[in-house]
C-alpha cells in the first residue's frame, strides 16, 4: 500500500510512517486549537453545551485563515441591500454549527492516526470507512486553507513560486506539508469518487 | 441544520429585509474560485452534495476555475442558505444572492 489513498472496500486506504502520522496529527491539533480560539472555548463538554444555548458569533473572524474557514454568505444584496447585516444573521445561526462539524473532522483524523500508531521505520496501513473518508476529506481541505492563508496563496499560480523558494526559507517546511496534503486529498477524492 | 435555527432566521428577516427583497425573484447560490480547492474535490461536492451526474458536476466545476464563479443551484432564500451552509461545511466558498 502507496503512501497516498487508493480505493479500498468502498474506502480508502494509505501508509504512514510514524513522523507522517506525528506530522499531521500535530496539524489537526492546532485546527482544533484554531477552531475554537475564537471565544476561548476549549471543545470540553461544558463548552459544547454552552455554545448550544447561546447565539453564535456575528462578525467575520479577524484572522485571515479563520476568516476563509468561516466566510460571510452575502457579499452582494444590490443598492438597497444590506449584505453586511444579512451575513451577520446568518453566520449568528450557522457558525456554530460548521465550527463542531470542522472540530469533529479534525477529531476523525486525530483519533484514526492514534488508534493506527506507526512506529520505528515500518509504515503502517490506515484504512478508512467511506464516513471516516468524508471527515479526513473535509480536514484535509480546511488545513490546507488555514496553510494556504499562511503562506498567501490567493492566486493559482502562488503555489507554483512557492516552489522556487530556497531550501533554507523558513516557510519551505509548510510549503513541502501543503504540497503532502494536496496529494492526500486528491488521491482520497480519486478514491472516492470511485463508490460515488 | 436544526429547524429551530431556520424558522428563527426566518422570523427575523421578515422585518429586516421585506423592503428589499422582491418575493417573485428566485435567490441563487454562487460557488467562487479560490486557488486552494481542488478541481477534483470540488466536482466530488458538486456530485455528492447536489446530487448532480459526472458531466454536469465537471462542467459547473470549470466555470467556477474559468469565470471565477458558477451559479450552482437557485430555489427560495432558505433553501440557498441550506447550501450555502453546507459548501461552508465542504470549505467551499459560497455566497447567496437574489438573481437580478
Amino acid at each position: 500500500m502507496g503512501r497516498y489513498f487508493k480505493a479500498e472496500d468502498g474506502g480508502a486506504a494509505a501508509s504512514f510512517d510514524v513522523f507522517e502520522a506525528g506530522l499531521l496529527r500535530a496539524y489537526a491539533e492546532q485546527m482544533l486549537e484554531l477552531i475554537d480560539a475564537r471565544d476561548g472555548a476549549t471543545g470540553t463538554a461544558e463548552d459544547l453545551i454552552a455554545s448550544a444555548f447561546s447565539e453564535g458569533p456575528t462578525e467575520l473572524p479577524e484572522d485571515p485563515a479563520l476568516a476563509r474557514l468561516f466566510p460571510d454568505a452575502y457579499t452582494d444584496l444590490g443598492p438597497d441591500g444590506d449584505a453586511a447585516a444579512a451575513s451577520a444573521e446568518f453566520r449568528r445561526y450557522t457558525e456554530n454549527d460548521l465550527r463542531a462539524r470542522k472540530r469533529d473532522d479534525a477529531q476523525a483524523v486525530i483519533r484514526s492516526l492514534e488508534a493506527l500508531a506507526p512506529e520505528g521505520r515500518r509504515r503502517k496501513t490506515l484504512r478508512l470507512k467511506p464516513d471516516e473518508c468524508r471527515q479526513w476529506l473535509g480536514a484535509l481541505n480546511d488545513l490546507r486553507l488555514v496553510i494556504a492563508s499562511r503562506l498567501g496563496i490567493e492566486a493559482d499560480e502562488d503555489f507554483d513560486a512557492l516552489l522556487e523558494l530556497p531550501d533554507d526559507d523558513p516557510r519551505q517546511p509548510l510549503v513541502l506539508t501543503y504540497g503532502w496534503l494536496t496529494t492526500l486529498q486528491d488521491t482520497l477524492v480519486e478514491a472516492l469518487m470511485r463508490s460515488l | 441544520m436544526p429547524v429551530r435555527c431556520a424558522a428563527a432566521v426566518e422570523t427575523e428577516r421578515a422585518a429586516t429585509t421585506s423592503e428589499v427583497a422582491d418575493p417573485d425573484v428566485p435567490w441563487i447560490t454562487l460557488v467562487h474560485n479560490d486557488p486552494v480547492n481542488l478541481m477534483s474535490y470540488v466536482a466530488y461536492v458538486f456530485q455528492s452534495y447536489f446530487g448532480f451526474d459526472e458531466a454536469k458536476a465537471n462542467r459547473l466545476m470549470l466555470d467556477v476555475h474559468n469565470k471565477g464563479r458558477a451559479v450552482v443551484s437557485s430555489g427560495t432564500r432558505e433553501e440557498m442558505e441550506r447550501d450555502v451552509q453546507a459548501m461552508h461545511g465542504y470549505g467551499l466558498w459560497a455566497t447567496l444572492r437574489q438573481d437580478r
